[in-house]
């Protein structure tokens, strides 16, 4: 059959054979070849309405209560930061508490389209997620992990929205002294149990280099690891009783915290105060849920949402309006912190104009946003990704609710120290 | 460092470690009379663990309350499982059972993650904060509760398998199974009926563990390779080697997490099963082959 030069082409939107050679068609190929490898791909990207947040969290697995609770406030953002003024579509991901699966995640959602990734509230599976936002130079504007090598190994993509183990330990440490003077009261010795993880190791190597230059009142503590993944923590409650210590500072999450808790009331082991100085666990609505009375007079030194910011007010509206049975305070942490670390980006975007990835690079270096939902100055980025403005407060648990004690200036109640005894509660 | 510290940490690890002797039992009395190692046995006990948190969560009902009823259905289980399918391959090559019960394994694993989900639950029960005082010793309640739940199933079990006709009649089976069938006993069910008491075994331990840990379908694979360090440390086949294998097991992980480092102690009972392996290979009760 003879050929019809004058049928559509496979596009159906033109002949083929009128003009158009085979040869020009080839030189036109390579033209827009050339031109994409000149250019990459920022004319796509000068048109973007809308900025692709990829939120990478541990929404399975052994991390799923916080990762949960920091998916509430991606779920905050998407709804409350499009009325702000910010439009940005989130595509979420679930790393199953695994740093293997964050990092294979991290490329599917690169892939998806996102143009920064948010992520991912541990510090191992935060590492992975940087080494791929590296390798693919898309931004990562980190929501909670604290392992200072985040931000140490000269990573240009990464941007971090919270305190290192150093200054986490730090605040913590020195709100403890805080907390002794303001009560009279000073523990003589202490213990020290943590996860061994990347969490665990990097608040343990913080303690052990902060504590010589604080003068605690107390010697340097015993520190007793443990499994992360652990289903029962009584030989490492025993082993913490055994030592005599009047202070147990711990670093948990909810289930360690819960675990670690129950086997003191069981083994009627007695210290001053339970005390973290910057881990969670210890405010999560799971804490309060399982441990009931038992959860009540535990502290936790750490960044704090300030209920008197307009955001933290809107974002406390917003999460009433979609999760009407609970409490905000319990989710306030891993909430304020997702979803401030969605508006470094919306805002990054917003100024930058393009999800082009070095403009948007470029422009996450620029933030200084002072309209924000946690204690501290405005956020900012050193020349390492950190901001270094963060505040701590001293958060203690009173009937099943956590409550600012100290500075004195924020207080909403005054610090109870030593707590009462397990069984003296009602 | 006062010795009620000692004694505290070892009585804990015993009474864990008799749980865990239980569990360790099922698959023992598989083994001694089928001949069949079940690849799926630490799946049997996570289904057992989740439909003691249901019986928990959705009725209100103890874990200790609702091991009878578990025990049944896993019994059920077991029975079905060795009669419709596993005797099929008693007399194929080892390799071929080996994979037909990982491939159980495998199915019931995928089945609980899409039933329930990866993430722990747990089995509130009034007694989860109490502790028991005898002397210098302080137990924790749901310890003691399950050690001795655990106890008294095995004392069963071991009465079952001594007094009763239908028990003497597996022990037959294990014996000579040649001889079994010639004085005219049914292997087949016979076999059945051993899968299903080792499966409810299984099921028991799950409700008892219930109290202990919280459950999650991961749990399943970790429980079937403790099951198997358990049984060739006290000797495979041998009911009575099972349970000191796991009290051996329970006492040095917590002895050695106290004495040494929370953060190594599961490597203990690999330690001690090598030792075995090195020293006795057929376990510290089992029959030298």
């Amino acid at each position: 059959m003879a050929k019809d030069a004058g049928t559509n082409g496979p596009t159906g939107l033109g002949p083929m054979g009128s003009g158009l050679t085979r040869r020009d068609f080839g030189k036109a190929t390579l033209a827009v070849g050339a031109a994409a490898a000149v250019f990459g791909n920022a004319p796509a990207f000068a048109q973007d309405k809308v900025l692709k947040v990829g939120v990478l969290l541990p929404r399975s697995g052994f991390l799923a209560q916080p990762g949960q609770a920091c998916q509430r406030g991606a779920d905050i953002a998407q709804t409350l930061l499009p009325q702000l003024g910010f439009p940005i579509e989130i595509l979420g991901a679930d790393t199953e508490s695994n740093p293997d699966v964050a990092r294979s995640r991290t490329e599917k959602l690169i892939q998806d389209g996102a143009q920064v990734i948010v992520g991912a509230f541990d510090s191992g599976q935060t590492t992975a997620a940087a080494q791929v936002c590296e390798q693919r130079g898309v931004p990562l504007v980190v929501n909670i992990a604290s392992a200072p090598q985040l931000t140490e190994q000269g990573y240009r993509t990464i941007f971090r929205n919270f305190p290192t183990s150093s200054a986490l330990v730090g605040n913590g440490l020195a709100l403890m002294k805080d907390l002794f003077a303001a009560t009279g009261k000073t523990p003589k010795s202490a213990v020290f149990l943590h996860a061994n993880d990347t969490f665990g190791q990097a608040n343990k190597a913080a303690l052990d280099k902060l504590f010589p230059t604080l003068s605690m009142p107390f010697a340097a503590p015993e520190a007793i690891s443990y499994d992360p993944k652990a289903q029962d923590l009584a030989v490492e409650v025993a082993k913490a009783r055994a030592t005599g210590a009047e202070l147990v500072i711990v670093t948990t999450r909810a289930n360690d915290a819960i675990m670690i808790v129950r086997e003191m009331v069981k083994q009627r082991f007695e210290p001053m105060a339970v005390v973290s100085p910057g881990s969670p666990g210890m405010y999560d609505e799971q804490f309060y849920k399982v441990l009931g009375k038992y959860s009540d007079y535990c502290i936790t030194n750490l960044p704090w949402y300030d209920p008197k910011s307009a955001l933290a007010q809107q974002v406390g509206k917003t999460f009433k309006e979609k999760f009407p049975s609970d409490r905000y305070e319990g989710y306030a942490f891993n909430i304020g912190f997702t979803f401030e670390a969605i508006l470094v980006a919306a805002d990054a975007f917003k100024r930058a104009g393009t999800g082009d990835p070095a403009v948007l690079l470029d422009a996450l270096r620029q933030t200084n946003l002072s309209e924000k939902i946690m204690f501290g100055g405005p956020i900012q980025f050193d020349e390492k990704g950190q901001n270094n403005a963060i505040a701590s407060a001293c958060v203690q648990n009173f009937k099943l609710r956590p409550t600012v004690v100290l500075p004195k200036a924020s207080a909403e109640a005054d610090p109870v120290f030593p707590m009462p005894g397990w069984q003296k509660r009602a | 460092m006062p010795l009620d510290f000692y004694l505290n940490v070892a009585a804990g690890g015993l009474l864990t470690g008799l749980v865990y002797g239980l569990a360790a039992l099922g698959l023992s009395v598989i083994f001694g009379v089928v001949r069949i190692v079940n690849f799926a046995h630490g799946e049997l006990m996570v289904i057992g663990m989740y439909a003691a948190v249901l019986a928990a969560g959705s009725l209100g009902i103890d874990p200790l309350l609702a091991a009878p009823v578990v025990a049944a259905l896993l019994f059920a289980v077991g029975y079905g499982l060795q009669r419709g399918l596993i005797n099929r391959f008693i007399d194929r090559p080892d390799h071929m059972q080996f994979i037909l019960l990982v491939g159980v394994a495998m199915v019931i694993v995928n089945g609980l993650l899409i039933a329930f989900g990866p993430d722990s639950q747990s089995a509130q029960v009034p007694y989860a904060f109490d502790a028991i005082e005898i002397g210098p010793l302080l137990l924790d309640t749901t310890k003691v509760y399950a050690g001795v739940g655990a106890l008294a199933v095995a004392a069963l079990l071991f009465l079952f398998f001594r007094l009763s006709l239908t028990g003497k009649a597996i022990r037959a089976c294990s014996d000579n199974q040649l001889g079994a069938r010639v004085v005219g006993l049914n292997v087949e069910r016979l076999y059945a009926l051993t899968f299903g008491l080792g499966a409810a075994t299984a099921g028991i331990a799950g409700c008892l563990m219930t109290l202990l840990v919280d459950v999650r379908p991961q749990l399943a694979p970790e429980y079937t390779l403790l099951s198997f360090i358990i049984v060739i440390v006290g000797g495979l086949g041998s009911m009575g080697g099972a349970l000191l294998g796991g009290v051996l097991i329970g006492i040095s992980e917590a002895m050695a997490g106290f004495l040494i480092l929370p953060s190594m102690k599961s490597m203990f009972s690999y330690g001690l099963l090598i030792l075995v392996l090195l020293l006795r290979p057929q376990g510290l009760l089992g029959k030298r082959p």
